[in-house]
């Protein structure tokens, strides 16, 4: 037996990200974390370093939101880990993997208030799937072989690891653990079989079905089994924001995005339904609108891997805790044999001539004329037109998400990456440089606001250090948009603190960058904006489209109100 | 509703305040918690008294196993078991006072711990009918302190194996 060379705890740790297939990490040094750092500088492994640390957070979540594999950081102790506090608590809603890795003082100064330190594990509990603090280098390369099987396990989530840099400076014989030995966590994957049977029954006994389908579908790659079983049933489908993309959003029986937001169609049809099939989605406030009148009618069906979601918000029938991608294979495999088949195609049939209706009637559209303002949801056709559908986008958050989600069609999962359940302004440009460093070649689109992308904007530089030839389309309509729309339904017109004028020239701000910078408010320029930005391949593009500020998102659903009470454009 | 709640979890530094942090981030109450090691060092054991309608303890249940600490939640309601909390009672006992204090001390098996010119110390356990029927017989002699421990709790051997 050969003995293991020692190594020193900055050395473990590049060793075990080896062993964990990372291949990009994305960080920001400083005192605490100087060992690390120093280790790098002979390693292979790829670091980009960002401009701020909330930017690494974001870029890691937009590269495993793209991927689907773990993103990675790592950052110093005190400010650099606070500052990845909301990227951290942006993965944590939207349940994306993550490892992020924050220096700390050494040991001994902990609880001293010594320079740099903070308290991050206190910090991020209550924003972390579960977090670590290293106090003894032979815990080292169990705590990490722990945090990436539990970020990337049952439901996801970031889990922080607090490396005091002490324990990066000692060494010990190094060997990575092969298995991971944790009692007290066991995600459910496989649906109870019964409650399965149960489901389809009910599926076949109803009349009006419908699928809602989340973010779970996309975060276990169920996507393919979704449409199967989606079309074997013709079943009309509805995604939620997070959903999208996890349904081909071109298919026919897609009715578009549901919620406050949402398609006409999808509320209406989730109001009337009498068989709802929650698929991986977790009943939020702004897709049920009002809670007592939510799917009123419809026996429920709740297929989802955490326990917790279920009848939080919404009592359901019909739960089943599994892996949606499990759940829905062992669905797709009772179809042929399930009794009562042919008349549930034929109960149907009305159903889906009053969807197609309510689809046609009230289709999703703005008031657009060739001599009028520029108008955002033109922007965002021409974009779709432009890139053929086939682009990772990336939202801000506000009127740009909604008109991102309802005016670009999603066919495939991880196209559309956004910031759905926290609702951070500042996601969309450092996600999509993550998504960019994880596929260098393809489109990679974060559709902006022009509150929104002064949010992280110094991470223009970051994407211009490693030739991310990153678009960002700022929809810019010198307001804070989705506050200001509200202010015009609800506040009286009062609008309060909303008007962002006094801005910087994004061209000009583009070329200080090193970057391209684009700028048009005329309807009839903006393909061809757009085709000059796509022909950019080394360096990042920014688009300012000067849109109507008066512009609105519809339908829209006010809060608390129930789904059918819509304001429609 | 009042429930009864044990929670085993992974016995190490920061698990208290995972527990805590999950019942006030969520808006959960507790009346009272309570930590110690159990058998195996490695493991320790919350009893924490909460209330709620059923939804609220299904979703304290399944919050609490969703954490990684957390081995294993049992909620007593609706099934025998024993309870107990211990109380100090620090009453004022006076030379007219003293032997009615006295008495209901005895009638509850309590036992007094210190005695002072104007005061006893009570000890007393017992499940919460009982001690509070004792505060409540106490009351009127004006109690200056109570210190609790919070509930324990522990399921019922079953007398008969079937």
């Amino acid at each position: 037996m050969t003995k293991s060379k020692k190594l020193t705890g900055a050395e473990i740790f590049l060793e075990c990200l080896k062993e964990e297939s990372v291949d990009t990490i994305f960080g920001f040094p400083g005192g605490a974390v100087l060992p690390i750092y120093d280790a790098l500088y002979d390693s292979s492994l790829k670091h980009i370093l960002v401009r701020h640390e909330q930017g690494a957070v974001h870029m890691a979540d937009g590269y495993a939101r793209a991927t689907g594999r773990p993103g990675v950081v790592l950052v110093t102790s005190g400010p650099g880990a606070t500052n990845t506090v909301t990227g951290i608590a942006t993965a944590y809603m939207d349940s994306i993997p993550m490892v992020v890795f924050t220096g700390q003082v050494p040991t001994a100064l902990i609880g001293n208030d010594a320079f740099q330190e903070a308290d991050i594990v206190g910090i991020t509990r209550p924003c972390t799937k579960h977090n670590y603090l290293v106090k003894d280098i032979k815990d080292l390369t169990r705590v990490i072989k722990e945090a990436f099987y539990i970020a990337t396990t049952g439901r996801p989530g970031p889990v922080l690891v607090d490396l005091p840099k002490d324990v990066l400076n000692a060494s010990i014989e190094y060997s990575y653990p092969e298995s991971v030995e944790l009692n007290s966590y066991h995600p459910t994957y496989k649906g109870n079989l019964r409650q399965i049977k149960k489901a389809m029954d009910i599926i076949l006994k109803s009349k009006r079905p419908v699928v809602y389908a989340g973010g779970g579908v996309v975060l276990s790659d169920a996507a393919a089994a979704l449409k199967t079983f989606c079309e074997k049933l013709k079943l009309p489908t509805t995604n939620t924001l997070m959903g999208l993309g996890g349904f081909p959003g071109t298919n026919k029986l897609f009715m578009g995005m549901l919620g406050m937001h949402g398609t006409y169609a999808a509320n209406m049809a989730v109001t009337n339904t009498d068989c709802l099939i929650a698929i991986g989605s977790r009943f939020d406030d702004r897709v049920t609108g009002k809670t007592e009148e939510f799917a009123q009618y419809a026996k429920i069906i709740h297929i989802d891997i955490d326990p917790t979601s279920i009848s939080k918000n919404v009592k359901v029938d019909v739960p089943i805790v599994g892996d949606v991608n499990n759940v829905l294979k062992e669905l797709i495999k009772l179809i042929p044999s399930a009794k009562g088949l042919k008349e549930y195609k034929a109960n149907i049939a009305d159903w889906h001539t009053q969807v197609d209706k309510w689809s046609s009637t009230h289709k999703l559209s703005y008031k657009d004329s060739p001599k009028g303002r520029l108008k955002p949801q033109y922007v965002i056709e021409q974009l779709y037109k432009a890139t053929n559908g086939d682009a990772i986008i990336t939202t801000e958050v506000g009127q740009n998400q909604m008109w991102a989600a309802q005016f670009f069609l999603y066919d495939k999962p991880r196209t559309y990456l956004t910031s759905g359940g926290l609702g951070t302004m500042g996601f969309g440009l450092p996600a999509a440089i993550g998504a960019q460093v994880a596929y260098p070649k393809r489109t990679v689109v974060d559709i902006a606001g022009d509150g929104s992308i002064q949010m992280n904007i110094q991470e223009v530089a970051t994407a211009v250090q490693y030739k991310l030839p990153v678009k960002v389309v700022i929809l810019n309509n010198i307001v804070l948009g989705m506050v200001r729309q509200w202010q015009e339904f609800f506040y009286d017109k009062r609008y309060s603190h909303t008007c962002v004028s006094v801005a910087p020239d994004y061209v000009k701000l583009a070329e200080a960058y090193g970057a391209v910078g684009l700028a048009t408010g005329k309807r009839d320029e903006v393909a061809s904006v757009l085709k000059e930005a796509m022909k950019v391949k080394d360096r990042p593009v920014i688009m300012d489209f000067r849109v109507d500020p008066a512009e609105n998102v519809y339908p829209m659903v006010p809060a608390g109100q129930p789904l059918n009470k819509m304001l429609l454009v | 509703m009042r429930h009864t709640i044990s929670v085993l979890v992974i016995n190490e530094f920061g698990v208290l305040s995972r527990i805590s942090g999950l019942f006030s981030g969520r808006g959960f109450n507790i009346e009272s918690l309570t930590v110690a090691e159990t058998v195996d060092p490695k493991i320790s054991r919350m009893t924490i008294v909460t209330s709620g309608d059923e939804a609220i303890l299904e979703q304290i249940t399944k919050q609490l196993n969703k954490l990684v600490s957390v081995i294993k939640v049992h909620d007593f309601k609706g099934e025998p078991h024993i309870e107990r909390e211990l109380l100090l009672i620090k009453v004022t006992a006076n030379a007219e006072t003293r032997a009615e204090v006295l008495r209901i001390v005895d009638i509850f098996r309590a036992k007094v711990v210190d005695v002072s010119p104007r005061a006893y110390t009570i000890e007393i356990t017992g499940d919460e009918e009982k001690v509070e029927a004792f505060k409540e017989l106490l009351r009127p002699f004006g109690i200056k302190e109570i210190v609790s421990t919070g509930r324990i709790a522990m399921p019922r051997t079953p007398k008969h194996h079937k």
